[in-house]
């Protein structure tokens, strides 16, 4: 691409995040997330990773916050604040996974379904539909259920029912930008299929599609959290909704032992809700009619 | 049986205060006509929906609106909506969307009725029948839906909608704007009989002036939030006096006066941002008989003829 | 009209194929040899095996076993269950009615005041009222459901007694009718709130989000002008028309519905459709975890062109000419 044009997305990305700025949650949610994201990357350094070994575990069973454990201990004596740090990075990065597989398998449909006319556009818009329509959890329980627990068939299976939200999406933008005479003149000049949907199309797609992706990070983790509870995650690692789900199976729910139920769940749910509040300042930004909303 | 007095509207958006309309003041007599002309954004639009004091929350107004000796700035809520539509009725511009789509057009019109009680329950129907057939519509399309009507017929039930409750004064706010040139002469023909039968008064508000002219008796042309000339309507387009109703006046061409063909017309450059006016007179950056004075010196309305001013600085002798 | 309802049906039966179509594929296919899976853990001898294996239809080509598919499952026979060792579809049958009891009431809970709120909030964009209330939304959208209901059993039913912490009945109930339901009301009270919690958060979203678009119409201006008061412009003319979008929302949100009446019937013990899938996950039971995803996904299928059709009824503009 030209210098202009970098130029020119520079100076567009510089206004954007003014913008951006403006919308305080927005600001609060990445805040967040960046905090959440660094103590998750950090983990190894900050905390000794021996604390996670079963065998290895000191405290007591499901022992209340004290006695150098700030977040009390799990069923197996070992420190819910480790457990919690550690489980930041599963989740996430199986939220993240996921949702870059969904949006990859999105955009590819979405594309070929605006970009292509005819029979096999609508056949791919029919699919889109039918996904849509399915119920994500049943889908999810299916697909585990015949490959078996772990975390690939957990982000496989957020990533193959999560997709035709992006698909829709990219489509529609899709069928507005090649309506826009630029697209007209490129096919005249030349341009094959490839090239018209990688140089234009796409670039034009993408920061709509961003709004839309930071929101489903949301929903995978969301997913992730209820799949890892239905028992459909590696059980040898550690993620949020693991944790929850061995508190649950321990009973310590009826124990009352609220410090192993409480922060994971917050966890969550202040992870989501970052990403959701990104999420939404960044539609407002990109799409004004939505401003002051 | 309308005056306003020195009314000011102020739009607040965000942080940036929007002087829409910068002191005005009217009168209109009961079954008289009188015209609104100018381009957009110069607060005509804002003072037809102050009239009913329609604008949206948080608006700044200040001034006097005396309907028929009662001032709608200060009414009470609830004598305001019993005024509203029984006292002055609008029309607006673009009825696609001043319909509600999923209520049929023989409930819209019947709406307005039974709320202000003008009608008693069981002759609604009736009036409705009656009021279609006012404007030339057959009484089955009560049951119509307003995308089942083209333009001209929706613009046409708006008028019947607005004359549903008998009012003495009808605000028709560029009610034929959006229509083919055929159509909009049914309309205007329409309306201007209606309004003369039952004596009522109208204030028509249009950036065509040469339909103003023809239909109504007095014209104030607008800029910049403020009214820069008024009078009968017949001397406001044949002989302005200020630069930019002239220069409005010219635009429109008479078909079949070869002169008005050759004559310049047009007026250079954009009206100003509302937020941001030129110091002085706010026509001055356009004007081709701008001189030093026009800067610095905002002019007032200054006399002319019987009931004529124009607000500009080479009225009254004072400059050539 | 009478076209437009064929296509739809049309619309509909080829949607439920492609269902039976990916259980088929899912579960037959992915899920390896289902005489391996029903013989697992049992002595069986080489030749019991492929007499299974014929019995099942196993040795003829796919296409003919998917048309058997079809034929067993239009016909009502789901197979036999692994776990319970009762045909699937009686399975099926007695769990439904919880299942309905608890997503029906949780469902109207949550539309009712989903779109109540919705609109007070929107119609007053920016106001104390209407922040509060998306934030509320927001918080309860971005908690897991299944967590939800762990803290509430820890809080009203552990720790204060109040309710009971799972299951549909008691042990001990006073004989009578009266009190049996009371018995299952008293049951029902906890799941019921977790489930409608989140539900409600999407549906109050996405009716605020209806009224803001709504907002800027100029009909509404018009009725002002007419006199009208405004909460009487607010529910016969904004209402109407604003829910017509979010009608749509709602209904193709149900799949996110289901997934929640699974999670909530597991962590609550309700003895529904939910739980039953959850069982069949555990054990694994692939005849009961095929027979749940049909009915899901079909039951999610069939509402959704019920809501097509619905929808077309309610906009006038849309109605058949």
């Amino acid at each position: 691409m030209t210098a202009i044009a970098w130029q020119r997305r520079r100076a567009a990305v510089g206004r954007s995040w003014q913008e951006y700025r403006r919308h305080r949650a927005g600001v609060a949610g990445l805040v967040i997330l960046a905090v959440t994201v660094g103590i998750a990357l950090a983990a190894p350094l900050i905390t000794d990773a021996e604390g996670l070994d079963v065998t290895k575990s000191t405290g007591g069973v499901l022992d209340p916050p004290g006695n150098g454990f700030p977040l009390g201990t799990d069923e197996q004596g070992r420190s819910v604040l480790l457990l919690l740090i550690w489980g930041a990075r599963v989740s996430l990065l199986v939220g993240i996974t996921a949702t870059l597989l969904a949006m990859g398998i999105g955009t590819l449909i979405g594309v070929a379904a605006g970009h292509f006319s005819g029979w096999f556009s609508g056949l791919l818009m029919r699919v889109t539909d039918w996904f849509m329509v399915l119920p994500r959890l049943v889908l999810a329980i299916a697909l585990a259920s015949v490959l078996g627990p772990s975390m690939v068939t957990i982000i496989v299976a957020i990533g193959v029912t999560s997709w035709p939200g992006t698909a829709r999406l990219i489509r529609a933008q899709t069928l507005a930008v090649e309506a826009r005479p630029y697209l007209e003149r490129a096919r005249a000049l030349g341009a094959g299929h490839w090239h018209q949907m990688t140089r234009h199309v796409l670039p034009n797609v993408m920061p709509l599609v961003l709004a839309s992706t930071t929101l489903e990070v949301a929903s995978a983790i969301l997913a992730e959290a209820t799949l890892s509870f239905l028992g459909l995650g590696d059980p040898t690692r550690i993620s949020w909704g693991t944790m929850l789900s061995r508190a649950y199976a321990s009973g310590a729910v009826t124990a009352g032992s609220w410090w192993y139920l409480l922060p994971p769940g917050l966890a969550i749910l202040l992870v989501v809700l970052s990403f959701t509040l990104c999420g939404r300042a960044l539609e407002a930004v990109l799409n004004p009619r939505l401003r002051d909303g | 049986m309308l005056t306003v007095r020195d009314l000011h509207v102020t739009y607040h958006s965000g942080q940036t205060a929007i002087p829409a309309v910068r002191g005005v003041s009217l009168d209109l007599a009961a079954g008289e006509r009188l015209g609104i002309a100018g381009e957009s954004g110069c607060g005509k639009s804002t003072l037809a929906i102050a009239l009913l004091r329609l604008l949206p929350r948080g608006t700044e107004v200040s001034g006097e609106i005396l309907l028929d000796g009662e001032d709608v700035l200060g009414m009470s809520f609830g004598r305001l909506r019993a005024v509203r539509w029984v006292g002055a009725s609008i029309v607006f511009q673009g009825a696609m969307h001043s319909l509600n789509p999923v209520h049929r057009v023989g409930r819209q019109l019947a709406e307005p009725m039974l709320l202000h009680r003008t009608v008693p329950p069981s002759k609604v129907e009736e009036r409705v029948t009656e009021l279609l057939g006012q404007v030339g519509l057959p009484p089955w399309r009560a049951a119509s839906y307003p995308h089942q009507l083209s333009g001209g017929q929706r613009q046409r039930v708006m008028i019947a909608m607005a004359l549903a409750c008998e009012p003495k004064l009808v605000i028709a706010d560029e009610a034929t704007t959006a229509l083919d040139v055929m159509i909009q002469a049914q309309v205007l023909e329409l309306v201007t009989c209606l309004a003369t039968e039952r004596g009522i008064a109208l204030v028509m508000i249009s950036h065509d002036l040469s339909v103003l002219s023809s239909t109504c008796d007095r014209l104030a042309v607008m800029y910049a939030g403020r009214v820069i000339e008024e009078g009968l309507a017949h001397e406001v387009f044949t002989a302005p006096r200020h630069p930019y109703a002239a220069g409005l006046a010219a635009a429109f061409p008479m078909v079949g006066d070869d002169a008005s063909r050759l004559r310049p017309r047009g007026l250079a450059g954009d009206p100003p941002d509302p937020a941001r006016l030129p110091p002085g007179c706010p026509f001055h950056p356009r004007c081709e008989r701008a001189i030093a004075e026009c800067e610095s010196h905002d002019v007032r309305l200054r006399f002319v003829g019987t009931k004529h001013n124009a607000a500009c600085v080479h009225i009254g002798g004072l400059v050539t | 009209m009478a076209r437009y309802l064929a296509a739809k049906l049309g619309s509909v039966a080829f949607s439920l194929l492609m269902v039976l179509f990916s259980a088929f594929f899912l579960f037959r296919l992915l899920g390896g040899d289902p005489v391996q899976n029903l013989t697992r853990g049992r002595e069986v001898s080489a030749e019991q095996k492929a007499e299974l294996r014929r019995e099942l239809g196993l040795d003829r080509p796919l296409y003919e076993q998917f048309l058997r598919y079809i034929k067993e499952t239009l016909s009502g026979d789901l197979g036999k269950s692994f776990e319970y060792d009762q045909p699937v579809t009686s399975l099926i049958a007695e769990r439904l009615w919880p299942t309905l009891l608890l997503t029906g009431s949780a469902m109207v809970l949550a539309v009712t005041f989903g779109l109540w709120i919705g609109t007070r909030a929107g119609w007053r964009r920016g106001s104390a009222f209407d922040r509060s209330q998306v934030s509320v939304a927001l918080t309860l959208w971005s908690a897991p459901t299944f967590w939800l209901g762990m803290i509430v059993i820890m809080v009203f039913a552990a720790t204060l007694g109040l309710f009971p912490t799972g299951g549909m009945v008691s042990h001990r109930v006073e004989p009578g009718a009266f009190n049996a339901a009371l018995d299952v009301a008293h049951h029902l009270v906890l799941p019921v709130l977790t489930m409608t919690a989140v539900i409600y958060a999407q549906y109050v979203l996405v009716m605020r989000s209806s009224i803001l678009d709504e907002l800027g119409n100029d009909y509404l201006v018009t009725a002002r002008a007419k006199g009208l008061r405004d909460d009487i412009i607010r529910r016969r003319h904004a209402v109407p028309n604003a829910l017509l979008p979010t009608i749509t929302l709602v209904f193709l949100h149900l799949g996110g519905v289901v997934g929640g009446a699974i999670t909530v019937e597991t962590v609550f013990s309700w003895p529904g459709l939910g739980y039953l899938s959850y069982e069949a996950l555990r054990a694994p039971d692939l005849p009961l975890l095929q027979g749940t995803f049909l009915v899901f996904s079909g039951a999610v299928v069939v509402a959704n062109t019920a809501a097509d059709i619905i929808y077309r009824f309610l906009d006038p503009r849309v109605r058949a000419a």
